[in-house]
């Protein structure tokens, strides 16, 4: 099983992240799954390491939710890192998906943290339809035989 | 669970090297990322203690190239493998796609490696998963030193019906890395297809 993000889903789930880019005047937002892959970016992500960024927020936002729940708490929904010039707020979006947003002093916590409750509420709606559409996804855009057969391929090709 | 992005056009996998500690898993790792083309390959990432024991988990992003259209990639991680770390191994399955156990063949180590097998499927099953649903590659390694088991006897107990594929290695020196890496990928891409 996969979980698939199609093209009118993406596009609403970027709008959104565009939006709050704007009216919250952060640096950086980013939507990660669980697992710790990025599912769309927006904003200044160019100056730094997307993928080690997404890895490592999960694994941050998991360790905290373990160690809510070993003072009985069931989760820390939000979390916040407080840098010298540089800040990353954390929340988590339905209870699949998380939120990472960077901002400096543009903007303060107070403002990040208001926008950030009415995307959040928006993002819900449109990933509780992705979800609910998992395994329903049309045959054409299926992951086919050829594509695993080329992908194979390539593997001989890079690691001999 | 991969991630298939058919807007961006991307598809994420999780790749998870389990087993005992200092078992090798890390140095597959350190092996494969000192190989690879730097187009390739993203930024290593250890979260170990002082002693270079793995604390969280080793990252490695793979990228093999843009596939029918697609940018696929393998995200590769590794777990602590000592036994008091289990609140960490257990999260960094989530998600996952393809494991590849990496076994110590050392005879004084069989024990560990049937425990860490045991805790894996312990693991799998609080994302309720089994092994059988998960791509798995087995991994016999530190095949140079003296003191080892025989592969056939490591095999009767871990991979006792012989189902999943099982490469010898000496990570050390590369051994058996990227057998087992190219496997577990190709594994994790069919059952993508399914």
């Amino acid at each position: 099983m996969s979980f698939n993000i199609f093209e009118k889903d993406f596009w609403s789930i970027t709008e959104e992240l565009n939006s709050l880019i704007k009216s919250a005047n952060v640096k950086a937002a980013m939507l990660i799954d669980k697992a710790g892959q990025v599912i769309t970016s927006s904003g200044d992500t160019e100056t730094f390491d997307l993928s080690s960024f997404a890895t490592l927020s999960a694994a941050d936002f998991a360790a905290t939710s373990q160690l809510a729940s070993i003072i009985g708490e069931k989760e820390f929904a939000h979390l916040y890192h407080q840098g010298e010039k540089e800040n990353i707020y954390i929340t988590i979006v339905g209870d699949r998906v998380i939120l990472a947003v960077v901002f400096d002093k543009r903007t303060t916590l107070g403002m990040v943290r208001i926008k950030i409750k009415q995307v959040v509420g928006r993002l819900e709606r449109i990933f509780e339809d992705i979800f609910t559409k998992i395994g329903t996804q049309p045959k054409e855009e299926r992951i086919t035989d050829e594509f695993t057969k080329e992908a194979e391929e390539e593997l001989d090709k890079l690691f001999g | 669970m991969a991630l298939i992005n058919y807007a961006s056009r991307e598809i994420n996998s999780k790749i998870v090297y389990y087993g005992p500690g200092l078992g090798g898993k890390t140095t597959n790792i350190k092996f494969i990322y000192t190989k690879l083309n730097p187009s390739i390959k993203g930024k290593l990432i250890s979260l170990a203690t002082e002693l270079d024991r793995t604390l969280f988990f080793d990252f490695l992003p793979v990228d093999i190239g843009t596939i029918r259209g697609f940018k696929t990639r393998f995200h590769l991680y590794t777990v602590p493998g000592q036994v008091f770390y289990n609140a960490s191994r257990k999260l960094i399955l989530k998600g996952v796609d393809g494991i590849v156990f990496v076994a110590d063949s050392q005879i004084e180590r069989f024990d560990d490696n049937i425990e860490s097998l045991e805790n894996l499927k312990d693991n799998l099953k609080t994302y309720n998963l089994s092994l059988r649903e998960i791509p798995l590659v087995f991994q016999y390694n530190k095949r140079d030193l003296p003191n080892i088991t025989q592969v056939a006897e490591l095999n009767k107990v871990l991979n006792p019906l012989n189902i999943y594929p099982f490469f010898e290695s000496v990570a050390t020196q590369g051994v058996g890395v990227f057998d087992t890496l190219k496997e577990v990928c190709k594994m994790v891409l069919k059952k993508l297809s399914t």
